[in-house]
Order: C-alpha cells, then sequence, then structure tokens
C-alpha cells in the first residue's frame, strides 16, 4: 500500500520535472556537446600518460577507458538525477522552507531525492556507453554476459554508494549553512573516481587505496564495473559490493534522520 | 571615473574586499578542497613514473610540478566571468555603474584583496612540497623567486581579464556560461593543470606556447618548480606579458562596448 503511494509520488515528481526540461528542448544538444566536452578533458591526462606507457599498474589503455566510461556514466547520473534535488535541499536548508517538505505527511529523505531531475544532463551515460563500445573495439573482444550482468547489478550498488555519500554531504549542510558550492566539493572527490583505484597503491603505502576503497567507497563506484566487464572481479568483491553499498546506505540514511532531528528551522 | 578617484578609493576596496574574503573563509576553505584535481593527477603520475622517469620527470618531480600547480591555482584564479553574468542577468550591475569608479576595477581589486587568505593555502603546500621532495622543489636563487612572483601575477591577471573578456559577452549572448566552459576545458588541456605540457608531442606543444592558458598555469609553475635558466625564463614572461597586454585591449573593448547595450531589468 505504501510502497504504491511512494511510486505515485515518484511518477508525479517525474512527470513535473520531465515537462519543465522539455520547455528547454534546446539544452538537449547543449547538453550534449558540453558532456562531450568534458569527457574529453576527463581523457586528455589518459591519452598522454599511454602515450609514454602501454600499461600503467596493470591497466592497459583500452582497460583504462572503461574506468572513464564508468565514471562519465556515473556523472551523467549524478548531475542529472541526484544533484539538481539535492541542490534544492541545501537552497531549502539556506532558505528555511525545509520546514514546508518536512510537514508533508510523506518520507522527508524520498521527498528531497526525488524533486527535480534534468534528464538532458543523462547525455553522459550515452557518452559513457560509446565510451565502453570503444574501448572493447580497442581491446579486440566483447565482454562476457555473467561479466556484463555483474556490471549492471554494480551500475545499482554505485549509484546507491553515490546517491548515500550525496546523503552525507547534504547532511553537512544542517552544521554548515553557508555551503552552496557543497556540489563542487563532492564532484571534486569524486574526481577520485576517474582512474583505476590501482593507480592510487604507491601512495602513503596503500593507504589511499584503503580509503578509497572503504572509507569513500569511489574505489567501488567505477573501478570495480570496469574489472566486472573485464571478467576479473573476485566473486567475493561483487558480494563485497553489494553488502557494503547497503551498510553505506543503511548509514547515510540514520546520518539524515539525526540531522533532520537536530534541523531547527530558520524563520523561528 | 577619473584616475584619481579610482587611486582614492582603492585602500577602501581593498581593505571591503578583505573583509569579505575573512567573512566567507569557511567557503572559501570548501573551494580550495574543491581544487584537487591536480592531486588526482599528482598520483596517476607517480604511478607512471614509479618505474622509469617520463622526459625529465621522476616520481619527486611530478609531486613537486602538482604541488606547484595546486599552489598556483589558489593564486591565479578568478571568476569574475561568472559574476559578471550573474549580476547582468539579477540586474545588480547597474549598481556598481552608479559609483564613480569602473566595476572592473572594483572585481579586480576584490579578486585582489583574497591574495592573503588565498597565500595561507599556498604557502603551507609550497612548504609541503620542500619537506616531500627536499630543496629543488623551489628555485635556488634569488632572481628565480622574483621572476616566480611577476609570473604568478602575471597569471592571474591572464586568468582575471579572460574572465572579464568572457563575462562581458553576456551583454551580447544574454548569458556567456557556456563560453566559460569552453575556455575551461581548453584551460584544462592547454595549460599544463593535468599533465606538464613538456610531456605532449612538439607540434601541439607549439601550439599550445601561442595560445594564452598556459601562461595562466604551467609557466608560474614551471618558474616554481625551477625549470628554467635565465634567458628561457625572461623569453616565456615576455610572452606571458604580452598576452597580459593582449587579453587586457579585448577586456577593456568588449566590456566598453557591451556595457553600453545594458538595461537593467528590476535593478
Amino acid at each position: 500500500m505504501k510502497v504504491k503511494r511512494y511510486l505515485r509520488l515518484l511518477g508525479i515528481q517525474l512527470k513535473a520535472s520531465g515537462l519543465l526540461s522539455l520547455q528547454y528542448r534546446a539544452d538537449f544538444f547543449t547538453e550534449g556537446l558540453t558532456s562531450l566536452f568534458w569527457t574529453f578533458t576527463a581523457l586528455a591526462p589518459l591519452f598522454v600518460v599511454y602515450s609514454e606507457r602501454p600499461n600503467i599498474e596493470g591497466w592497459s589503455f583500452g582497460e583504462a577507458l572503461l574506468v572513464v566510461g564508468w565514471f562519465t556514466l556515473l556523472q551523467g547520473i549524478l548531475e542529472g538525477a541526484i544533484n539538481p534535488s539535492l541542490t534544492g535541499v541545501v537552497e531549502h536548508i539556506r532558505k528555511g522552507t525545509l520546514d514546508f517538505v518536512l510537514l508533508k505527511p510523506a518520507d522527508a529523505q524520498f521527498l528531497v531525492s526525488t524533486q527535480r531531475f534534468q534528464p538532458w544532463r543523462a547525455f553522459n551515460v550515452l557518452t559513457g556507453i560509446g565510451l565502453f563500445a570503444y574501448a572493447f573495439t580497442l581491446l579486440g573482444r566483447w565482454p562476457s554476459v555473467t561479466g556484463l550482468l555483474a556490471s549492471v547489478l554494480l551500475l545499482g550498488t554505485s549509484t546507491l554508494l553515490l546517491y548515500s555519500l550525496w546523503i552525507l554531504t547534504v547532511s553537512a549542510a544542517f552544521f554548515v549553512v553557508r555551503v552552496d558550492n557543497l556540489t563542487y566539493l563532492f564532484t571534486s572527490i569524486f574526481d577520485f573516481a576517474r582512474w583505476p583505484s590501482s593507480v592510487f597503491q604507491g601512495v602513503g603505502r596503500g593507504a589511499l587505496t584503503m580509503v578509497f576503497t572503504y572509507v569513500i567507497p569511489l574505489a567501488l563506484m567505477t573501478t570495480f564495473p570496469a574489472q566486472a566487464m573485464l571478467g576479473r572481479l573476485p566473486p567475493q568483491s561483487l558480494v563485497g559490493a553489494v553488502v557494503g553499498a547497503g551498510l553505506f546506505a543503511w548509514g547515510s540514511r540514520q546520518v539524515w534522520l539525526r540531522s533532520i532531528r537536530r534541523y531547527t528551522s530558520a524563520s523561528s | 571615473m577619473s584616475a584619481r578617484t579610482t587611486l582614492r578609493a582603492f585602500p577602501t576596496l581593498l581593505r571591503v574586499g578583505f573583509a569579505e574574503a575573512v567573512a566567507y573563509r569557511a567557503e572559501m576553505l570548501i573551494w580550495v578542497l574543491s581544487t584537487t584535481m591536480p592531486l588526482v593527477n599528482m598520483v596517476l603520475w607517480m604511478a607512471v613514473s614509479r618505474e622509469a622517469p617520463v622526459g625529465r620527470f621522476g616520481e619527486a618531480d611530478f609531486i613537486s610540478y602538482f604541488l606547484a600547480t595546486f599552489a598556483v591555482r589558489q593564486l591565479a584564479t578568478s571568476w569574475a566571468a561568472w559574476l559578471i553574468n550573474w549580476e547582468v542577468k539579477q540586474g545588480t550591475l547597474a549598481m556598481r555603474l552608479l559609483r564613480p569608479i569602473s566595476p572592473l576595477w572594483a572585481y579586480a581589486v576584490e579578486s585582489i584583496a583574497a591574495f592573503p587568505m588565498r597565500l595561507m593555502v599556498a604557502v603551507p603546500v609550497i612548504l609541503l612540497s620542500v619537506a616531500l621532495v627536499g630543496q629543488k622543489a623551489v628555485p635556488q636563487h634569488a632572481w628565480q623567486w622574483g621572476f616566480v612572483v611577476l609570473a604568478v601575477i602575471g597569471g592571474w591577471a591572464v586568468a582575471f581579464l579572460a574572465n572579464v573578456a568572457i563575462g562581458a559577452l553576456c551583454f551580447f549572448l544574454e548569458s556567456s556560461q557556456k563560453v566559460l566552459e569552453v575556455w575551461l576545458v581548453l584551460f584544462f588541456v592547454c595549460s599544463g593543470y593535468m599533465y606538464p605540457v613538456e610531456l605532449l608531442p612538439p607540434t601541439l606543444r607549439t601550439i599550445i606556447d601561442w595560445l594564452p592558458f598556459r601562461y595562466q598555469i604551467g609557466v608560474p609553475v614551471e618558474m616554481l618548480t625551477g625549470a628554467y635558466g635565465w634567458e628561457e625564463s625572461l623569453r616565456l614572461l615576455a610572452a606571458q606579458w604580452a598576452w597580459v597586454a593582449v587579453l587586457g585591449v579585448l577586456a577593456a573593448v568588449t566590456w566598453k562596448q557591451g556595457v553600453r547595450r545594458f538595461a537593467a531589468f528590476g535593478g
């Protein structure tokens, strides 16, 4: 019963932002172009690096390209579905209008997470898929079916992780109010997911790899799915990713609930 | 808008700008933390150079190069284009235009006034670089330090003037955010921000030498890591300041032409 109600609610919110984005159809092209642009900047260092060495920390150019592909794809999800609504939360907190959301008879986290989508931003997803195709042509083979299935499963966990990280960042907005640019901070942390996580092994005796696997699980988001596509992700890592993402989401939910409780509206 | 009123207003503007920078220090810290790109790339290049050096760059050289990039980015940066776009859209530019001093000076001074705060981030990063890499992370001679100062100021001027020129385009285009985005992409690819420009193939390097981007970040960073002798440094500085002059003229012209078309809505 409850699920049905929330699904209907989601449908309404989706429709509203869908209609809004249809108003700005020219955005489809500009978003597409800018997404291609940024993908190119993301690739530029790789081109330079791989003109020096055929192999870096066990990743060839085509394989590293898969990681960038995942990075681009997740960026599309982040900017199209997660960023817009949560930027709205920061705005709400600052203006004190979050009260209106909290008063509504539905879960606040659900409401704020679904308030706005920017479908055109999802153009990055297409760019990411294009990169996969290009990478596999370079590698001269195609991913196995199990590999693909595993990577689709990991797409789910990556999105969940990304979303949970975002919730944590937004929860911080309850404590420090002037944080219009939290979005930038977040995207810059996400930047570390650009390269295969093994690249970070040499720094601080692997401490950075530990951080990016367990504390801020960036390795799980881009490196694991790329490995799955290549068919070299050990099954226990897959299980670990699913369990880890679940725990992480649960943790962020707890933090969110605690922050909400601490929230005092700006007007009172 | 005489030169004298402008000069007289300078100390006050600087004080106001500095007070603003202090007031929004938490926000600035977030901005600083959001420029982690050099660190991401540093790690990548360290992995590459672990087996064998790339060109003249070993692992230590990459550390000092990218830490210097991080430090220079804090100083040689400007968001004037974004600010101009915003103020034109909001109509608040009208308020600035009423003052007896050109808004361009105000933007410049605001940016300069944040320098002390920005140095508080940049200097420790350079010290960290010295601690990690040793003496050779920074210039050895006094004249080289002089050149570093000139190059950083030049880098800031390139960033600021280009920003003004792009920002002023919004008078003609309604919004110049997309132009700014194109500039930023080219900046990332050509400026030496993501990799030392030296590592690019020669043809590409020649093109980049003629573009302004390298003079914002790459040249100050190379000076700071003491990459060049006297003659080469002098040549690069000359090229940098030539670009400052060109962009200065460009910024002044587009601004002057653009502001005439400005009609504040609701301002």
